[in-house]
């Protein structure tokens, strides 16, 4: 078995989705068949291969130094589901 | 003279503007036929009357009708789409109208800026529509995914239009547009235009922008066009293509002239048939169908080469490792501060975060981003990312010797017809294997097209798929041209949800 | 200042060696962000220095400075580091409320910058650190916790600006020797103009690796990471507090663990973060928005060619040509304005008087007034002409001292104060002559006294002399006709 529910509890903690037991149950079968799936690669050789970083073969393009955005404050906060005329305002952070 | 007119444009209305292509309308609108109000009002008619088929989330039409007004007062044809209205899918951001990517997530969200895409369109003349509906963040085959509903194929009200352009493929078969564009991760344009009888071009990855388009896979991703023909497809991909600096992954490369340049003599032209596309229980109605692909091809001079693409079988688990990776970290910025649904429930942020998304995705978006998350986390990442980051550069490593010996490689679209509405929904691996065919072109960056190319015994749509190099659109499109003259698909649909 | 390296946590039966190592994460200086167009711009209102790009809309898309890879390599190139062509972006991935995409650009596996050195002048020598990596990424935002009891405040200002993290090797033994690495790190910066070094507005600051082992044991301890320390004195403070608390552990026999943690300035004691740290797995891979970063050679030696002359080589020059010792050299090198003030004045003036009126004088206004030698209200011509001065006897030293004083009050060049102050030394001999003989008609004891022997009351009359012309006396011709009078 490629992952257990504990494994599927912290993935879920890492993605930050909460999953209640009567999910857990059945994502975690989804998850089990899509990495059972997936595993077929292991059949395949490729110590000698380099990965892909990148599908097309060009260099990163670069831009100017120059200021052209910014000062759009109300646009930035327009579709915040909570916030005053300065902030997004998020409930409190515990550490 | 004036009577004559008039009787002229009676005439286009009891023709019918369903049965005509984009290229044919662009033609009236230019001659004066008819006009950008006529043509919006038409398609929001049709719309009203189309609403069974839930193909779309989100109407604008006070705009639309604003928008052609506008356009008939201004008369300037210059543009390659004069004043044709175009629904787009909900994956790219609309000014001052609502986005949604088929989520609940972003059920709320109006961006305040224009996907480069869709403004390339607006820049050649077209009026928007409304928003077309999707698989949630594009991540479906079916177009059950979405939050807003299942859409409904217009060939049969219990058939999926495919997905995640499902929205776009029933609202083009349907005439609700004229044309439409999609985007295609890993079928998304191709697959749902197999399962409607209709045109859908992926192209090179990097020649539309991804600015402004909700992303699913960056690596993957790629809009591309939905038409009724490939003459309308070469026209639409002219329109929306082109160089973006604001996307680091966009090519830049003269414009071309794909509508003008379309050319219907391929004799000569070299057409791999991949071995390896063959895959066990394939229906024999598709076996014949790429059969007589091979033979109109044939017939038309082009010259038949066996090929092998021999890791073909590894681009489905290859697939399912990278869109997935991509997908988590893409889908981390809904985390419900800065814009779209934020759950009420959570006593600090943490617990915000973990309900927002718990209630705003739904199930396959979690599915995918579990799995992207944990094939990306420590002690997994070899075993799953890095290993599929191999298998893909051997994947691409297969189409580019291909592409020493042939032009183009012919291969079915789709591995069956549309199936029934939840047929597979609660199947993730059968629900994949619809992409079997479509998905290694995405992995290597190619552009490929899907036309329609025939009917199974039930009478519904097939498609074949081209695939060329990169940047070789005009290639694929030219052959498409041909195989379309020959192949003389009809679909004649008798309207059943009006 | 010791001249034998000696920092160890002592205790009963042991003595300990610190080990550490330091992540400074620099600010580059430059106008717009790393992959958006908005202003990096310090203390703004907030969330007005923000684009689409840094606020993760759906859909945006990074496009990278030129500027800062340029900064980036110069940085690479003063720290004798080997330039990478070929780097990668990556996604470190990790949900916080400041961080608006979810993730931060970073470069994880192919910095741009790889191994390089800095050289320490410490009071037991020079002391050579290792540079691991130099990499770009990207600033998160700004949590604001105080500003409501339910509530955290998001500010995204910083999110997206440009920082160069510059990771050390271990080879760091003492506060002190981190003390010099991060002045000499912010001076080489600063000489390159790549980050500004202003540690206030966060534009410094770093992460501090400790770990502790017996002296003389070869194999590293357990290491503990403290986060974000943003000023020098505090990072001296953490690393002995942290280094004391896992030398408490060990002896008594406990295990260290490895782990985040967080410096209370207040308390003066390091605790742990672990709480946050746990959920945390990065899931680094290659950013799919953006492609390999590859510059060509001959953009490195461009850069090259045109890199100023850095602290070491400078410091070596003024040793050599100026003759200046170490430790003269190394404060007029710490600052490129300073050394630039320094070589503008002695242009023309003599290089001892330049080298002691700027160290002491100029320094003791400068840090008084809080000033930059920039803004020093006496411009390097005016304190060469001012020294000039005393060079050719026209003033006294003394006089001098309360003509720089009127300078630094008025900026005016020294000899406009001189006139408007009267202040030119007095050279008449007949003048000179009735002063002495003044002082001496006073004294008349003391002049029996001189005479019979006791000469050190030459200083004296002098002195009496000086005082009575209010310091202005020219010395060489007081000395000359005090002895002529003495003798009679």
């Amino acid at each position: 078995m490629p992952i257990d529910k504990n494994q599927v509890k912290k993935v879920a903690k890492l993605s930050r989705i909460s999953l209640d037991d009567s999910k857990l149950e059945s994502l975690s079968n989804d998850l089990i068949s899509i990495l059972n799936f997936v595993e077929q690669l292991n059949k395949l050789d490729t110590n000698e291969i380099k990965p892909l970083t990148s599908i097309i073969d060009k260099s990163l393009d670069t831009r100017d130094d120059s200021v052209s955005d910014g000062q759009i404050r109300d646009q930035i906060l327009k579709n915040s589901p909570e916030k005053n005329e300065d902030f997004f305002i998020v409930p409190k952070v515990v550490d | 003279m004036r009577t004559f007119l008039l009787y002229q444009r009676l005439l286009i209305k009891m023709n019918d503007l369903n049965d005509i292509s984009l290229s044919e309308i662009i033609k009236l609108v230019k001659s004066k036929k008819i006009s950008s109000l006529e043509l919006a009002n038409h398609f929001i008619n049709n719309i009203e009357k189309g609403k069974k088929l839930n193909s779309f989330i989100t109407t604008c039409f006070d705009q639309t009708i604003k928008d052609s007004k506008n356009f008939d007062k201004k008369q300037n044809f210059d543009g390659l789409l004069p004043g044709i209205p175009i629904a787009v899918k909900d994956l790219f951001c609309t000014k001052n109208i609502k986005t949604t990517a088929g989520s609940k997530i972003l059920e709320n969200f109006v961006p305040t800026y224009e996907s480069t895409v869709t403004n390339n369109l607006w820049k050649e003349g077209a009026i928007l529509l409304g928003k077309l509906n999707c698989d949630e963040f594009a991540m479906g085959s079916s177009n059950e995914t979405s939050f807003f509903g299942n859409v409904i194929n217009p060939l049969e009200n219990n058939l999926v239009p495919g997905g995640s352009s499902g929205g776009s493929a029933t609202a083009l078969a349907a005439s609700l547009t004229p044309a439409t564009i999609g985007t295609d991760t890993g079928g998304s344009i191709r697959q749902p235009a197999s399962f409607t009888g209709t045109v859908g071009l992926k192209p090179t990855y990097g020649l539309c922008s991804r600015w402004g388009i909700v992303a699913f896979a960056s690596s993957l991703d790629q809009a591309g066009p939905m038409t009724k023909n490939v003459e309308d497809c070469a026209l639409m991909l002219e329109a929306m293509s082109g160089y973006d600096k604001k996307d680091s992954t966009s090519i830049n490369k003269k414009k071309e002239n794909y509508s003008k340049n379309l050319n219907s003599s391929i004799k000569g032209i070299k057409i791999g048939i991949p071995k390896e596309y063959r895959v066990d229980n394939m229906p024999e109605e598709i076996e014949q169908l790429w059969k007589n692909g091979i033979d109109i091809l044939k017939k038309s001079g082009a010259k038949i080469i066996d090929i092998s693409l021999p890791h073909t079988k590894y681009a489905l688990p290859t697939y399912y490792i990278v869109a997935p990776a991509e997908a988590s970290s893409n889908l981390a910025r809904y985390d419900g501060i800065k814009y779209g649904y934020r759950s009420k429930k959570g006593n600090n942020l943490i617990e915000m975060y973990e309900h927002t998304r718990a209630e705003g995705f739904g199930d396959e978006v979690k599915r995918r981003v579990l799995i992207g998350t944990y094939v990306l986390s420590s002690g997994y990442y070899d075993a799953y990312y890095l290993k599929a980051q191999k298998v893909r550069k051997l994947i691409k490593g297969d189409f580019d010797n291909s592409f020493k010996e042939v032009d183009a490689i012919l291969t079915p679209s789709t591995p069956s017809s549309a199936f029934k509405i939840g047929e597979k929904a609660n199947d993730p691996i059968s629900m994949y294997l619809n992409d079997i065919f479509t998905v290694p072109v995405n992995l290597a960056g190619l552009p490929a097209i899907s036309i329609p190319a025939g009917k199974d015994h039930k009478g519904h749509p097939l498609g074949l798929q081209l695939i060329s190099k990169e940047l070789k659109e005009q290639k694929i499109l030219n052959i498409a041209f041909a195989m379309e003259k020959e192949i003389n698909f009809k679909q004649s649909l008798n309207r059943w949800w009006e | 200042m010791k001249d034998k390296f000696d920092y160890f946590i002592k205790t009963e039966n042991n003595k300990w060696e610190v080990i550490i190592g330091l992540e400074v994460h620099a600010q580059v200086t430059s106008k717009s962000k790393l992959f958006s167009s908005s202003s990096t711009k310090f203390g703004e209102k907030p969330n007005t220095q923000v684009s689409l790009v840094d606020s993760a809309f759906p859909g945006m898309l990074p496009v990278i400075n030129k500027f800062c890879i340029e900064q980036a390599v110069k940085t690479g190139l003063g720290l004798n580091a080997k330039i990478n062509l070929r780097s990668i972006f990556d996604r470190k991935n990790y949900f916080y409320a400041d961080l608006p995409a979810g993730y931060q650009i970073s470069q994880y596996k192919n910095p741009i910058v790889g191994e390089g050195s800095v050289t320490l002048d410490m009071p037991y020598g020079t002391k050579k650190v290792g540079i691991e990596r130099l990499h770009l990424e990207q600033d998160a935002g700004k949590s604001i916790h105080d500003l409501s009891p339910d509530n955290t405040f998001v500010d995204l200002n910083r999110s997206g600006v440009a920082l160069m993290e510059i990771v050390s090797k271990p080879d760091l033994r003492s506060p002190d020797e981190v003390n010099s690495y991060v002045k000499k790190l912010r001076t080489i910066m600063r000489y390159l103009g790549t980050c500004d070094g202003n540690m206030q507005e966060g534009s410094l600051r770093a992460d501090v690796n400790v770990s502790v082992r017996k002296q003389g044991e070869k194999k590293f301890g357990t290491r503990c990471e403290i986060k974000n320390v943003n000023s020098i004195k505090f990072m001296e403070m953490a690393i002995e507090s942290e280094a004391k608390r896992q030398v408490e552990l060990i002896e008594s026999g406990k295990k260290i663990e490895q782990e985040t943690r967080l410096f209370d300035t207040k308390k003066n004691e390091t605790r742990s973060m672990r709480s946050k740290e746990e959920a945390h797995d990065y899931r680094y891979f290659p950013d799919p928005d953006l492609l390999p970063l590859v510059i060509k050679q001959s953009f490195v030696d461009n850069l090259k060619n045109k890199l100023p002359e850095l602290p070491d080589k400078k410091k070596e020059r003024f040793i050599n040509k100026f003759k200046l010792t170490p430790y003269e050299a190394n404060v007029l090198i710490s600052e490129n304005n300073i050394s630039e003030y320094f070589e503008e004045v002695i242009k023309t003036a003599d290089i001892k008087l330049a080298k002691n009126w700027i160290i002491v004088e100029l320094f003791a206004v400068l840090n008084d007034k809080n000033l930059d030698i920039k803004d020093s209200p006496v411009s390097s011509k005016n304190l060469a002409n001012l020294l000039n001065l005393i060079s050719s006897g026209e003033i006294s030293g003394k006089i001098a001292k309360k003509v720089f004083e009127l300078m630094v009050q008025s900026g005016d060049e020294p000899s406009k104060i001189i006139k408007d102050k009267g202040l030119q030394q007095q050279s008449d001999p007949k003048e000179l002559e009735k002063i002495i003989k003044n002082v001496l008609e006073k004294n008349f004891d003391k002049i029996t006294q001189y005479k019979a022997g006791k000469e050190k009351l030459y200083g004296f009359f002098v002195g009496e002399v000086m005082k009575a012309s209010s310091g202005k006396a020219n010395p060489k011709l007081v000395n000359d006709i005090l002895k002529k009078e003495l003798k009679k």
